[in-house]
């Protein structure tokens, strides 16, 4: 039998431009590549010789989606190199502010980008003429979830407040009382979501993957914790490089993350799911348990369901930390720089996003390396390409085209995010 | 309106952080009035339905920075009647146009090990440096408020109402308090309006994601600058940013550094 190829070129759905590569031969896939051709923009480059302070605003720009990401790893990498401790109140903010951005990229993705491809239709917008009340409450938590973003940020896409030590103002409690009652209605909807979803036919589809999360003490996951996995992976963050590598292939501008140890692993919600399943507060639980899900969900398909679920879990975290919010003396602790090394890694909505910075003594930037979600997870999302196709390769031509976009989907790949990072640490020996 | 006479619209990206296509997206309360306006013909992000040109309205995210990407830029201007840049990337070529001050070589080899895979090109440039365009909107990113804005005023056939004046002005419509009077450095009176003077609000500078406003005086801000205790080098990081390529600042950078 000959070798057929599969293509899609020019993926739909998703954030940045990648394309897909099947290859087939005796019946068997041969071959499973994400391609992503998205121009590098070589952050990694131009952040040598630019000033601690405007570090956070320059990071925000590798990601318009998940710009709260890359800033929150940034600062704390920064304060982690300078031995400034940020804590208290404007610790919560940190938090709270993390929440929107979890909840405005989750809804987004769920209803706008995901949804449709279980209700069979090209977009949300035509998904919105038989299923309005769905799209309009998918829209009304990501508004929440922009307003939380707007009232501590300045604005929802590259926020302007978040400062090495802090923020640059803090917010009063009369400016998050009104963000709390839109939090209240988008915890509604979510948990409504939530159900709703878990009600959409799902692929028998399982793999075991290797997840790796962050793992805190007491809470879920946003901005503290070890690296942790399933299999034998429990270190500190400023440890990642003695278990992980970037490789750099042909097919793509993204760098592959992999461990050294095993290759692919997946970060996300699946993965921060079943490594804190515990530390969901009691209601998610049982929502998840509704849900039909158990402490573990190895089908990607599925990953929508835990994707609602963090949404529930957000809007309450939030609601939890306005409660509890009174405005700090001072809006930023003082940091003084110093030359040093410093490490940061953070919870972003599709998986953790792990940050080095090397400063001399004036903080100025030296060196620096940025491991972003998707990268790491560009094997996984191959992998499932390639043992999905196997189950369906029976099926007609566009079924499997359909089928293999919607599994990368799965993922909520952020190529903008993922393209530009090489590693400086392949440079050295 | 039926199918036949809504235009259709069209959205690009080139290099850029995807932030200024997902402003339309955040537009949550206008965006289904907005899909009924139009026809979102070609859309990837949102939508996989994907159709063929002409495009009555084009809106282009992203700077060029491949030789494939300047060549698909002049295909996507041959199939648009109406071609409008958003954000800083098209507008001006973005942070990736720091590679213009540098040597693209070394910015290859500091983060790619096989530099053989990569093509790229040696600058970052706005579309209008490949093809005419017919209108600009500016910010790092866009405000989603100006987006509406721009695409209403087409839809009526009417010049949108955008200004060209500088940040000083909406700072002071926002009654706020001018932070360099309380010795903050900021760039302001040189910097393009659209934001809504978000940073003085917080209490800090603007650091000019906007570019730069019609006639700035980059050298006087830079003096004043200087008086609160800027050093060169913190001038030619400041110019040195979002919109480095913009003539006004890359000539102001260029006069300062270590």
């Amino acid at each position: 039998m000959a070798t057929k190829t599969i293509r899609v070129d020019y993926l739909t759905r998703v954030e940045g431009e990648g394309a897909l590569d099947l290859e087939i031969s005796e019946g068997r896939v041969t071959a499973a590549q994400l391609r992503i051709f998205e121009p590098p923009r070589f952050f990694e480059a131009l952040l040598r010789g630019r000033g601690y302070t405007e570090t956070p605003d320059i990071v925000a720009r590798i990601c318009g989606i998940c710009p709260i990401a890359y800033q929150m790893s940034a600062v704390h990498a920064i304060e982690n190199a300078f031995g400034v401790k940020v804590e208290g109140q404007l610790r919560a903010l940190r938090r709270l502010i993390y929440c929107g951005e979890w909840i405005e990229s989750h809804a987004l993705h769920v209803i706008m980008l995901h949804a449709p491809d279980f209700l069979g239709f090209p977009d949300a917008i035509q998904m919105a003429r038989e299923h309005g009340d769905l799209v309009r409450g998918g829209l009304a938590m990501k508004k929440a979830g922009n307003e939380l973003m707007r009232v501590l940020g300045g604005r929802e896409v590259h926020p302007v407040n978040v400062k090495v030590g802090g923020f640059y103002r803090a917010p009063s409690r009369a400016e998050l009382a009104p963000v709390a009652e839109s939090l209240a209605r988008a915890h509604e909807i979510a948990v409504g979501l939530a159900r709703r979803v878990s009600a959409f036919s799902f692929p028998q589809f399982e793999r075991d993957y290797e997840f790796v999360a962050l793992r805190h003490p007491h809470e879920y996951p946003f901005n503290e914790g070890r690296l942790v996995s399933n299999r034998d992976i429990d270190i500190e963050i400023a440890d990642y490089e003695t278990e992980f590598e970037e490789r750099q292939v042909a097919h793509s501008t993204a760098l592959h993350s992999m461990l050294k140890r095993r290759g692919a692993y997946l970060v996300g919600p699946l993965a921060r799911y079943a490594l804190n399943f515990d530390r969901l507060p009691a209601s998610v639980q049982t929502l998840a348990h509704e849900c039909g899900l158990g402490t573990v969900c190895r089908n990607p398909f599925k990953s929508i369901i835990v994707r609602a679920l963090e949404i529930v879990y957000a809007c309450e975290e939030a609601l939890r930390l306005i409660g509890a919010y009174e405005p700090p003396a001072l809006a930023a602790v003082p940091v003084t720089p110093r030359a040093a090394t410093g490490f940061g890694c953070t919870e972003a909505p599709r998986g953790f996003c792990w940050h080095r910075y090397e400063f001399d003594a004036e903080g100025t930037i030296r060196t620096v390396r940025i491991v972003p979600p998707t990268s790491q997870n560009q094997p996984s999302i191959e992998a499932d390409l390639a043992a999905l196709a196997t189950t369906i390769l029976d099926q007609p031509e566009q079924f499997i085209r359909d089928r293999c976009e919607q599994a990368i989907r799965n993922h909520d790949p952020c190529i903008s995010c993922a393209t530009h990072f090489l590693a400086l640490s392949m440079r050295r020996t | 309106m039926s199918a036949r006479t809504r235009p259709r619209l069209a959205v690009w990206k080139f290099a850029s952080c995807d932030g200024c296509q997902l402003s339309l997206l955040d537009c949550e309360d206008e965006f289904l009035t907005l899909a009924g306006a139009v026809q979102i013909t070609n859309f990837p992000e949102a939508s996989s339905a994907v159709e063929a040109g002409p495009y009555d309205l084009s809106l282009v995210e992203g700077s060029i920075t491949t030789a494939h990407d300047a060549e698909r830029i002049r295909a996507v201007r041959e199939q648009s009647k109406h071609l409008i840049t958003i954000g800083a990337c098209a507008t001006a070529g973005g942070i990736q146009a720091l590679r213009n001050f540098a040597d693209i070589n070394d910015f290859i080899a500091a983060v790619y090990a096989s530099p053989e895979y990569i093509t790229t090109l040696a600058t970052s440039t706005p579309i209008s440096a490949h093809v005419p365009v017919d209108l600009e909107l500016r910010g790092c990113p866009i405000n989603k408020a100006q987006l509406i804005e721009v695409i209403a005023a087409y839809l009526a056939g009417r010049k949108p109402a955008i200004g060209a004046h500088s940040v000083c002005i909406e700072c002071k419509q926002r009654g706020c308090v001018c932070v360099m009077v309380q010795g903050v450095p900021c760039l302001g009176p040189v910097t393009h309006a659209g934001c809504g003077a978000i940073c003085p609000a917080y209490r800090r500078g603007c650091y000019g994601c906007y570019g730069p406003m019609e006639s700035p005086n980059t050298a006087a801000l830079a003096r004043e600058w200087q008086a609160l205790g800027a050093t060169p080098r913190d001038l030619q990081r400041v110019f040195r940013s979002f919109n480095a390529a913009a003539k006004p600042f890359s000539t102001e950078s260029a006069a300062h550094g270590d």
